[in-house]
C-alpha cells in the first residue's frame, strides 16, 4: 500500500525543515508548516474520514506516531537551538563588573524581611545581654566526645536514644556527627576557659542543630536552640530558677511565669524541664497546654559534676548551671504558629509578616 | 507507662482526687501524659439473657431481639448477629450512659422501638473488640439481672500514663511509682504479701506453694560467661496447668497496657510490670538436657527468637564500643533458647502442653543488652529495662512473686521444687558514702539541716544517718541497689541533691536571680552578622531558611566535585549530603515562589556550608572532620535583577562594614562556588591588605571573601526559574564567607581615627580614558587612587561609552577625581601636576590613552 511510503516521507522531509531551522523564530514558523492546521500530516488526518473503519484505525495509528516523532524532532531542536543563541548573546554580554556607576543604584521598592527564626534567636540574644551573659557559638559537626562523651553520654548509654542523631561518612563509624543539640558548645568553652583562664562563664548559646526526625507539625529536622551556661562560684540552683523565671517574664511579658519539674539529663544533676504559663490561655487552661495552664519550654539544672570532671573544673570552687530550649519553639509559641514546617517552606507571604 | 490507680493502691493508701494524684506525679517527675476514667459509666449496664431474635421486614442487617434482665422481657434493635437465644449478654437499658457520655435513648428503626442497646467490648471500653457484642455465657457469677461490674469484679478506676526517664529504672514499675508518689505524701508504702490480694479473687485464692521435689534434681544452670550474666537465679514449678489467668489479672493486665496471653507469661507479665524485673518462664520438658548454659554467642551464631526471626549474633556493631559482646541462653546442651535479657525463643516458648516451668530471674549488664539490643534492632520490654538497669537484690522477692502468683492460678496439682538455683557473680552493691550537708546546701540554695535531710530521704528507701546532733554534720547515706542512677561519692552528692529537692518540692525551692560584675555583650562578629542581614534586607532581600540535605545532582549544579559531606543514615537516600553551596535551596525557593505567582523575589540566607577537608580524615579526638564555612548567599530575583544588583548589594555591604580597601577580579576560579556564575557575569570579590610602609600597590595580599554575578542560565533554566517566553530568568548571585568577611585581621576596616575635612575648596578633575575590554575599570581607578596620593579625595566612575570614536574591543571610562588639601586651596599648578601624574600612570599601567 503507497500509504506507508507516504507517511515515512512525510517524517522525512519535516526532519530536513526541522534540522534546518537556525533560530527560535524559524522553528516558530516552521512548526506551523511542519504540525499546524495546514501541516501535510494534518491533512492526512483529515481525510482519514473517507476511509473504511479497519484501514481508518490502522492509518490513524500510524499517523499519530509520525505526529509525535516530529513533535519530538521540534522540541529537540528547539532546546539546542536555545542553547546555542544563549551562548551566543553570553559570549558577546561578557561585561566588566568593575565598570559600575554608583549612580545606577535603584533604590529597592520595598524593605526585605528577617526571618522569624533570626528575629526570635536576636530578641532571645538581647534578652539574654540584658541580663549579663555572653552570646558563643560552636560549629554544626561535632565528634562523638562533645556531643556526648564529654556531657555524661558515654556510647550505648540508653539516654542516647534521648536524640536520634545524624551521624556522617566521617573517621570511624558514628564518631562524627552533626550535633543534636546546642550542649557541646558548653563543653568547648569550659575547655578553653581552663585552658586559657576563661572562669567564670556566663554564655548563651544559640545555633542550629540536627535530629533525625521526620518533619511535622511540631519537628523539624535541622532546628534552632539556645543554651545558657553560667559556671561561677557560690552558683545554685536557687540562681537557676530565678535566672529563667527573670528570662520568662522579660521575653514572653509580665504575666508570664515560669515553673520547674525534675527530669533527667545526663549532663545536669539536680535536673528540670521548665514550663512557662501558657501564652495562650494565660493558665486559665485551654485545648494547647492540654488544661494544665502551662507549657514545656526547655530542660535546665546544675552542671553534672561528671560534665565538670571531663573538661577539668573544679567542683569545690566552681557550681554551674545550664539551661536549653528551642528557639523555633519560642518562635511558635509566641506567634502561634501552627504547622512548624511553615518555617522552612519560605513562601514570601508568611516570612512577610514579621 | 500505663499505672493503674487501683494497684498503686496495693502498695500505699492513695486517696483523694486523681487530678491532685497526677500533678503531685508531675511534680516528682514522673510525669503524667495522659489520665483516663475507665470502667466508669457501666453502673447501669446489666446482664441479660436472650429470649427470641426474629428478623424485621425490609431490614437485612438488623435484627428484633427481646432480652430478659430480670424485670420481664425488653425488646431491642441489634445489628450484631453473633449470639442466639440463651446467650447472655449486656444490656445498656434507657436512660445508661455509657462510656464516653454516650446516653441511651428510645429510639425507632425501620418501625421498631429499641428499648436499649446491646454493647459491644468496645462500646463498654472493656476490649477493642467491635466484631460483635460482648457475650458472658462464660463468665462465672454473670446472672441474669446482676449488674455487669459485679458479674466482671470491675471497679471504676483511673489510669496514670506516666512517662519515667531513663535514668530511674526503679520507677518503671507500679511499685516504684507508688514508692515515690508515698514519700511526698507522707503515706506509709509497702510491698504486699500475694496473699493479701485475696480480696482479688481467684481459683485459688491465698494458696501457698506445696513443696516439690529439691531443684537440683530436676533442673541444672551453669554460667559461662559471669561478665555478660553477673547474676542468674532458676526456679522450677512442676503440674502447672496453662490456662487462661483469672479476669482480675487479666484486666489488671489490660489496664497496664499489655495483652494476657496465659497464666504463665501472665504472672511473668505481671511481676514486671509490678516489681519492674523481667523474668522468663522457660518448658523445662524442651530444654534439652532439662537446664539452662549461659554462655557467650559465637561469632556468626544464629538464633530464632520468639518473633520468628533468625538473627545473627557477636557481630561488631557500628557504634563506638560495640565489640559483639552477646549474651545467649542456652540449653544444657549448648543449644541456644534465648537472647539473654532481650527476648525468649521459640524452641522453649510455654503452650498448653507445659506441665513443668523453669523460670529464670536474672541480672544482665545493662551495657551489653543496650548494645545487643540496639545493633539487633530488637528492643523489648525486657530489654529496655535491664539496659536502664535492674536492682540485682529484688530478684528473689520478683521470682517468688512470681511462684506465688502461678500457685493461685497454675491448677490445684502446682508444686513449686524446693531450692533455688542461684549463681551470683560480681553484681553491682549498695553505694555507700558520706554526704555533707553543706553540699546539697550549696547546690540547692537551700539551708536543711542533716536531720531534714534524712527525713526527705528515708521515705525514698534510701538510708541516711547523721553523723552527730549538729545541723551541718555529714549524713551517712546508704542507696539501695534499685537505684542505680544514684552514684558513689563525690557525684553522688548532686544525686542525692536531686532526691532532696524531688521529695521536697521543686516548687518550694527558693530562687533568686544571680548577678555578676562581667557585662553581657555580642561578640564583633556577631554584631556584625546583624549588620550584614540589615543591610540586605534594605537591599529589599528577604531571609529564607533552607534545608542543608541536597542531592547529588544539587552538589554537581553548585559547582562541587564528589566525594562530599555524606549522612550515614539520612532521613531521605537522595538527600543524603551536606550542602556545599546554599545556592540550590536558594533557586528552589525562588522557584517556589514563582510557582504562587510571587516569584518577584530578593532572597539571602546565613547559613553554614560543608566540605570534605583535603587529605585524609582526622582522628575523631583531633578536631573537626569537615570543613565548614559561614556563608551569606544571596538571590536577586526581582523583575529587571541581573549581576549589577548583586554588584550595588555588594558595594553598600562594603560601605556599611567601613572596609579598608576591596577589589573586584575579573572571573577567577578561586575558591568556591565559582561554577552557579557564567564566566561573563562575575567577578571575584577580594580583600586588599597593603603591607604598613610599603611600595603602595607593590605588596598588596588578596583575601578571596567571595564571588558575585549572575547565576549561569542553564543552572537557572534546571531549577525551572524561566520567563514566560520559556528563556531562563535573569538572577543576580553574591555568595561571601562572613567568616573570612569579618575577620578584622584578614579583612580590614577603615581606621578608627577621624580624618579632618577639609575647610578649603575642592577641586574636580575629569578624566576620560581609552582603555581595552580586557582591563577592568576597577584596576584604573586603583592606579588612579594610588597616583592621585593623599590629596586625593574621592574618585568615580561616571560614565562608560562604547561606540565607533573608541574603537573595537575597547571602551572610554570617564571618571571624576576631586582633590583638595587640609591647609590650603589647592592652586591650578598643583592640580595640573596631579592631573599629568595620574594621566601618565594610568596610560603607563594599562595602555590606556587619555581621550
Amino acid at each position: 500500500m503507497s500509504d506507508a511510503l507516504d507517511i515515512d516521507a512525510l517524517v522525512d522531509e519535516a526532519r530536513s525543515y526541522i534540522e534546518a531551522a537556525q533560530s527560535t523564530e524559524e522553528i516558530r514558523q516552521m512548526t506551523a508548516n511542519v504540525s499546524g492546521k495546514k501541516s501535510p500530516i494534518a491533512e492526512a488526518h483529515r481525510a482519514l474520514g473517507g476511509l473504511d473503519p479497519e484501514e481508518r484505525k490502522e492509518l490513524g495509528r500510524r499517523l499519530h506516531g509520525a505526529r509525535t516523532t516530529i513533535e519530538e524532532l521540534i522540541e529537540r531542536r528547539r532546546a539546542e537551538i536555545t542553547f546555542e543563541e544563549l551562548t551566543r548573546e553570553m559570549a558577546g554580554a561578557r561585561i566588566d563588573l568593575t565598570e559600575f556607576i554608583p549612580g545606577a543604584i535603584v533604590a529597592p521598592p520595598a524593605r526585605g524581611h528577617l526571618h522569624l527564626v533570626s528575629q526570635t534567636r536576636d530578641a532571645l540574644e538581647d534578652v539574654f545581654v540584658g541580663m549579663g551573659f555572653e552570646v558563643a557559638e560552636g560549629p554544626e559537626i561535632e565528634t562523638d566526645w562533645f556531643n556526648f562523651g564529654a556531657l555524661n553520654i558515654p556510647p550505648a548509654h540508653p539516654a542516647r536514644g534521648m536524640w536520634d542523631t545524624f551521624y556522617l561518612n566521617l573517621g570511624s563509624p558514628e564518631s562524627t556527627l552533626l550535633r543534636t543539640h546546642t550542649s557541646p558548645v558548653q563543653i568547648h568553652l569550659m575547655e578553653d576557659a581552663v585552658v586559657n583562664g576563661g572562669l567564670p562563664i556566663h554564655a548563651v548559646m544559640p545555633g542550629r542543630c540536627y535530629r533525625r526526625d521526620t518533619p511535622d507539625a511540631r519537628h523539624l529536622p535541622v532546628f534552632h536552640q539556645i543554651e545558657g551556661l553560667v559556671v561561677d562560684r557560690g552558683i545554685t540552683f536557687a540562681d537557676l530558677a530565678g535566672t529563667i523565671e527573670v528570662f520568662t517574664t522579660a521575653y514572653f511579658g509580665p504575666d508570664i511565669h515560669s515553673r520547674l519539674r525534675p527530669a533527667y539529663f545526663p549532663f545536669t544533676e539536680p535536673s528540670a524541664e521548665f514550663e512557662v504559663t501558657c501564652t495562650i490561655c494565660h493558665g486559665e487552661g485551654c485545648r494547647t497546654c492540654s488544661m494544665t495552664g502551662w507549657i514545656e519550654l526547655g530542660g535546665c539544672g546544675m552542671v553534672d559534676p561528671a560534665v565538670f570532671d571531663a573538661v577539668g573544673i573544679d567542683t569545690d570552687e566552681w557550681t554551674g548551671f545550664a539551661f536549653g530550649f528551642g528557639i523555633d519553639r519560642c518562635a511558635q509559641m509566641r506567634h502561634q504558629i501552627a504547622d512548624m514546617r511553615a518555617l522552612i517552606e519560605n513562601d514570601i507571604r508568611f516570612l512577610r509578616q514579621f | 507507662m500505663r499505672v493503674p490507680l487501683s494497684w498503686l493502691r496495693d502498695f500505699a493508701p492513695f486517696e483523694g482526687d486523681p487530678a491532685v494524684l497526677a500533678a503531685t506525679l508531675d511534680d516528682l517527675g514522673l510525669v503524667v501524659e495522659g489520665v483516663e476514667a475507665v470502667g466508669e459509666g457501666l453502673a447501669d449496664v446489666v446482664v441479660a439473657r436472650v429470649d427470641k431474635v426474629t428478623g424485621i421486614e425490609g431490614a437485612d442487617r438488623i435484627r428484633r431481639v427481646v432480652v430478659d434482665s430480670g424485670n420481664g422481657p425488653v425488646e431491642v434493635v441489634c445489628g450484631a448477629s453473633n449470639f442466639d437465644v440463651g446467650d447472655l449478654v449486656a444490656l445498656a437499658p434507657v436512660g445508661a450512659v455509657l462510656p464516653g457520655g454516650f446516653e441511651i435513648s428510645r429510639r425507632k428503626m425501620k418501625g421498631v422501638v429499641s428499648n436499649g442497646m446491646l454493647c459491644s467490648g468496645r462500646e463498654l471500653r472493656l476490649s477493642d473488640d467491635h466484631e460483635g457484642i460482648l457475650r458472658l455465657n462464660d463468665v462465672e457469677g454473670a446472672g441474669v439481672g446482676c449488674a455487669l461490674t459485679t458479674a466482671l469484679g470491675i471497679e471504676p478506676d483511673v489510669v496514670f500514663d506516666v512517662a519515667v526517664e531513663a535514668n530511674r529504672p526503679d520507677a518503671w514499675c507500679i511499685a516504684g511509682v507508688a514508692r515515690d508518689l508515698a514519700a511526698r505524701l507522707g503515706l506509709p508504702f509497702a510491698i504486699p504479701e500475694t496473699a493479701a490480694l485475696g480480696h482479688l479473687g481467684g481459683p485459688n485464692p491465698g494458696g501457698t506453694a506445696v513443696p516439690g521435689a529439691p531443684i537440683e534434681t530436676v533442673a541444672s544452670v551453669r554460667v559461662d560467661d559471669p561478665e555478660l550474666c553477673p547474676r542468674f537465679t532458676a526456679r522450677v514449678l512442676t503440674g502447672v496447668v496453662v490456662s487462661d489467668s483469672p479476669p482480675w489479672l487479666a484486666r489488671r493486665l489490660t489496664l497496664a497496657g499489655m495483652r494476657p496471653i496465659n497464666n504463665v507469661v501472665d504472672a511473668s507479665n505481671y511481676v514486671m510490670l509490678e516489681l519492674g524485673q523481667p523474668t522468663h518462664p522457660y518448658d523445662l520438658d524442651r530444654l534439652a538436657g532439662h537446664g539452662l548454659v549461659i554462655r557467650r554467642a559465637g561469632p556468626g551464631e544464629l538464633v530464632t527468637t520468639l518473633d520468628g526471626v533468625a538473627r545473627t549474633l557477636a557481630r561488631p556493631g557500628p557504634g563506638l564500643g560495640d565489640t559483639g559482646q552477646d549474651c545467649l541462653i542456652c540449653d544444657a546442651e549448648g543449644e541456644p533458647v534465648a537472647i539473654g535479657g532481650v527476648m525468649g525463643g521459640t524452641s522453649s516458648e510455654i503452650d498448653t502442653s507445659t506441665s513443668r516451668v523453669l523460670l529464670e530471674a536474672a541480672y544482665f549488664v545493662p551495657m551489653a543488652v543496650a548494645r545487643t539490643s540496639k545493633r539487633l534492632n530488637l528492643r523489648t520490654e525486657a530489654s529496655a529495662r535491664f539496659e536502664r538497669g535492674c536492682d540485682p537484690a529484688g530478684i528473689d522477692r520478683s521470682a517468688e512473686r512470681f511462684c506465688q502468683l502461678l500457685t493461685r492460678t497454675g491448677g490445684a496439682s502446682l508444686q513449686v521444687a524446693t531450692g533455688v538455683i542461684d549463681i551470683v557473680g560480681d553484681v553491682p552493691g549498695a553505694v555507700e558514702m558520706n554526704v555533707r550537708p553543706s553540699r546539697i546546701n550549696a547546690l540547692l540554695g537551700t539551708e536543711f539541716t542533716a536531720g531534714g535531710i534524712a527525713e526527705l530521704l528515708t521515705p525514698l528507701g534510701i538510708e541516711a544517718t547523721p553523723s552527730s546532733e549538729d545541723a551541718d554534720s555529714t549524713l551517712r547515706v546508704t542507696v539501695p541497689t534499685y537505684r542505680p542512677d544514684i552514684r558513689p561519692f563525690p557525684m553522688g552528692e548532686a544525686d542525692i541533691a536531686e532526691e532532696v529537692a524531688r521529695t521536697y518540692g521543686f516548687a518550694r525551692l527558693p530562687r533568686r536571680m544571680p548577678a555578676w560584675p562581667q557585662p553581657g555583650r555580642l561578640t564583633d562578629r556577631q554584631r556584625d552578622r546583624r549588620l550584614l542581614k540589615d543591610v540586605l534586607c534594605g537591599l529589599g532581600a528577604t531571609e529564607a531558611w533552607t534545608t542543608a540535605f541536597v542531592s547529588e545532582s544539587d552538589q554537581v549544579d553548585a559547582g562541587f566535585d564528589p566525594p562530599y559531606v555524606e549522612v550515614a543514615n539520612p532521613l531521605v537516600e537522595a538527600e543524603r549530603f551536606l550542602r556545599s553551596s546554599m545556592a540550590p535551596g536558594l533557586m528552589r525557593a525562588v522557584l517556589y515562589n514563582t510557582e504562587r505567582r510571587q516569584g518577584d523575589v530578593r532572597l539571602f540566607e546565613v547559613g553554614t556550608v560543608f566540605q570534605l577537608p583535603e587529605g585524609p580524615a582526622v582522628d575523631p579526638e583531633g578536631g573537626p572532620l569537615a570543613n565548614t564555612s559561614e556563608c551569606l548567599s544571596a538571590v536577586f530575583a526581582w523583575d529587571g535583577d541581573d549581576a549589577w544588583t548583586a554588584v550595588a548589594a555588594w558595594r553598600t555591604i562594603a560601605e556599611a562594614l567601613g572596609l579598608a580597601e576591596w577589589a573586584m577580579w575579573d572571573h577567577t576560579r578561586v575558591g568556591r562556588t565559582s561554577r552557579v556564575l557564567h564566566d561573563y557575569r562575575s567577578a571575584s570579590l577580594v580583600s586588599i591588605v597593603t603591607e604598613p610602609g610599603g611600595d603602595a600597590g607593590a605588596s598588596v595580599h588578596p583575601t578571596f571573601v567571595g564571588v558575585l554575578g549572575e547565576l549561569d542560565p542553564y543552572l537557572v533554566g534546571r531549577f525551572g526559574l524561566l520567563n514566560p517566553d520559556g528563556r531562563p530568568r535573569r538572577v543576580g548571585w553574591l555568595d561571601l564567607d562572613i567568616g573570612v568577611l569579618l575577620d578584622r585581621r584578614r579583612v580590614p576596616r577603615r581606621p578608627e581615627e577621624s580624618r579632618p575635612i577639609s575647610r578649603f575648596p575642592s577641586s574636580d578633575i575629569d578624566l576620560a580614558f581609552s582603555v581595552k575590554d580586557s582591563i577592568p575599570a576597577g584596576a584604573v581607578e586603583r592606579t588612579l587612587r594610588t597616583s592621585g596620593g593623599d590629596l586625593l579625595e574621592s574618585v568615580e566612575l561616571f560614565d562608560v561609552y562604547r561606540g565607533p570614536s573608541v574603537g573595537e574591543g575597547g571602551r572610554s571610562l570617564a571618571f571624576r577625581l576631586r582633590f583638595c588639601a587640609l591647609d590650603r586651596t589647592l592652586t591650578d599648578d598643583e592640580i595640573g601636576g596631579l592631573r599629568s601624574s595620574c594621566i601618565r600612570a594610568v596610560e603607563q599601567a594599562h595602555q590606556a590613552v587619555l581621550r
